[in-house]
């Protein structure tokens, strides 16, 4: 029977399915943070109970360290707390920790691909919503909340149903200065916030197999913005050859049959989906968004919605996000004034990204009124863009290299962005207060923030392109 | 309200805590309170008049970041009953997992919920776990809800999904051998 990439690793992964309820789904690997895990460890300490399978957890801690002078003891008591709670339970249970200071740290969704701990078929859980990142690899990639957590630990295996599987299909050639985060954007505009809730969804077409990996990542990453389980894209040579020699990648003859197994993990031609969308890479400029949510996205030369184009229904929340974000409705996106930008998160923080922001505004300078910040991925990504001068080239654009972290993704740290003010985020979501306070964030892209650093202002990229 | 993200049920700036209590206190903080602390007197859970055991909320309640934060904070300010047209997946499960029961009705159910509510801030509404029915006490309208009967007997049982799953591990062992 023809099966969908979803069927494939769903059916090699279910222990057994409760009549009348959901499945008991094996787990692969398990990432956590010090966020989402203390209270889950202690869970465990009630239960009396250990960690069943220590070996296929690996931590970092990522959402709330400092991006400045990591080597000191963290300022922030609260923050510290939970840093040194990690490292106690990980400790205590046997658990691998790529803490501060480790030559691995960095945001658990950056540093899993890049090791090589992410593989192809696996079915990989993090309490942590965007751990549908790690489907570009072909994974059943999805977050959880602190109690699945514990279950994990305790058992491996999560109690889940069978979502609903979609097919996003994008075809064609994408136009001059438009990338994965704009594909993302486009989509999640186009089908809203809660548009795949229930839904599986695959990335598929020839604009999206034409996609390195950290741009496929970019693109699974935000697929929990329209509100899917899980994203995923059938893994292919250009995953192989990103993986082939990663750290924890297999190795000679298993290399090979790794190779083999994966690539059957594909969806067959006359596999059913129960909705499929057809998206044509043409029509996609670079995006921007103007309101609290990633579905309130629009292409750079357009315009705030006017209140008559917005449903009925939707109109309460529109007229308070837009209120929150100082904009009006009908007004021009194109040259509002920009005080931040952030480049950086599990989106858009990977060493492509950083050459791309590089070779962008090198010899350009950053305007006077912003205040740029750059915080890789991961200690290796932050290795990496200094071996290869990237870390000049942004020093003298007046660009801010921090170290690795969550950072101003959502402000956990010190990394904040103040009230009222405007920032033009890489990130994921825009949502009310993500940034600091009444912070206003506007989504783009980091060719498209990074040409807002240059000007000052919202800007069309392609305008100041070759 | 719709598309109500965890990030204001609970701000990111609130997650440091390594224990699961007293998040209630800063349920919806931002929406609740000035930046000087004062409460916000326009917003909803600041006004006296309303108060209970149910939250009714628009579509798509609970949606964006996975912390489980948001299920304990509600729970912990009290409520046991989140109502909507539509919930956010992982926040659905995560609620769950706390004994706070969503409960998805249709969005005409919805409007006449809040115009209930709008019209008597005492308006009674009753769930009923075991017939899967939410009934407005004044009209006795009903509506029937879903929930499967594996969470339901768990929900009135008082257990949860670790005691199954612990109960299980030989299968899980054995799951792993043919793998
Ligand atoms: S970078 Fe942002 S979205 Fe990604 S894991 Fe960290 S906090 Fe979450």
């Amino acid at each position: 029977m023809a099966k969908t990439l979803f069927e494939k690793i769903w059916e090699t992964h279910v222990v057994q399915t409760i009549s009348g309820g959901p499945s008991v789904l094996y787990i692969d690997k398990h990432f956590i943070h010090e966020v989402t895990s203390p209270q889950a460890f202690a869970g465990l300490k009630k239960r009396g109970i250990g960690v069943f399978r220590p070996k296929q957890i690996v931590a970092t801690a990522d959402h709330n360290v400092p991006t400045i002078h990591q080597e000191l003891p963290i300022k922030e008591e609260l923050s510290r707390l939970q840093v040194e709670a990690l490292k106690k339970n990980c400790a205590e249970f046997g658990i691998e920790l790529y803490g501060l200071g480790h030559p691995y740290q960095g945001i658990v969704h950056v540093i899993g691909p890049e090791l090589g701990i992410t593989q192809p078929g696996m079915t990989i859980v993090c309490g942590d919503s965007h751990t549908s990142t790690h489907g570009a690899f072909g994974t059943i990639a999805f977050g959880i909340g602190t109690s699945e957590v514990e279950m994990v630990m305790a058992t491996q295996c999560l109690l889940q149903t069978k979502p609903k599987l979609m097919r996003i299909n994008v075809d064609g050639t994408l136009n001059k200065g438009v990338v994965s985060k704009d594909i993302i954007l486009y989509i999640i505009s186009l089908i809203s916030a809660s548009g795949a809730t229930g839904f599986a969804v695959e990335f598929a077409g020839s604009a999206i197999r034409a996609l390195s990996m950290e741009a496929r990542m970019t693109i699974c990453n935000m697929s929990i913005e329209m509100g899917a389980r899980c994203g995923m894209i059938a893994p292919d040579e250009i995953t192989f050859s990103y993986m082939k020699g990663k750290p924890f990648a297999p190795q000679g003859k298993e290399w090979d049959e790794k190779i083999a197994y994966w690539s059957t993990l594909y969806s067959d031609a006359d596999s059913k989906f129960d909705k499929e969308i057809n998206i044509d890479a043409a029509d996609i400029e670079p995006m921007i968004t103007y309101g609290t949510n990633p579905g309130m996205g629009i292409g750079v030369s357009g315009h705030v919605p006017l209140l008559n184009e917005i449903n009925e229904k939707e109109k309460p929340s529109f007229e308070k996000s837009i209120q929150y974000m100082g904009f009006e409705a009908g007004a021009n996106i194109k040259g509002k004034k920009v005080d931040y930008v952030f480049i950086g998160s599990c989106t858009n923080s990977r060493i492509e990204d950083l050459r791309m922001v590089a070779s962008f505004v090198k010899g350009k300078k950053k305007a006077d009124n912003v205040e740029v910040w750059v915080v890789p991925g991961s200690k290796q990504v932050e290795k990496q863009a200094i071996e290869e001068g990237i870390n000049k080239i942004f020093e003298e654009a007046g660009f801010n290299l921090r170290q690795p972290g969550c950072s101003a993704c959502l402000g956990m740290n010190e990394d904040k962005i103040p009230a009222g003010k405007y920032c033009i985020s890489t990130s994921n979501r825009n949502f009310e207060g993500r940034q600091g306070p009444n912070a206003r964030t506007m989504l783009a892209s980091p060719l498209s923030a990074a040409a807002a650093a240059i000007t000052g202002v919202v800007t069309d990229v392609r305008e100041l392109m070759p | 309200m719709e598309n109500v993200d965890t990030d204001q049920i609970i701000p990111a700036r609130f997650l440091k805590a390594t224990t699961r209590d007293g998040f209630g206190e800063n349920l919806f903080r931002d929406w609740r309170y000035n930046s000087d602390g004062q409460p916000k007197k326009d917003f909803v859970l600041n006004n006296p008049t309303y108060k209970g055991k149910i939250l009714a909320a628009a579509k798509n309640f609970g949606c964006g970041s996975s912390r489980e934060h948001a299920a304990w904070a509600i729970k912990d300010y009290g409520f046991d009953v989140v109502v909507s047209s539509f919930f956010a997946d992982i926040f659905k499960n995560n609620a769950l997992n706390n004994f706070l029961l969503p409960v998805t009705v249709s969005d005409e159910f919805l409007q006449k919920i809040f115009s209930a509510v709008e019209n008597d801030p005492e308006a009674e509404i009753e769930v009923n776990v075991e017939n899967q029915t939410i009934t407005l006490t004044s009209t006795g309208e009903q509506e029937k809800f879903e929930i499967n009967n594996y969470k339901k007997t768990c929900l009135l049982n008082g257990y949860d999904d670790i005691d199954y799953l612990l109960s299980i591990k030989p299968e899980i062992e054995k799951f792993e051998t043919i793998v």
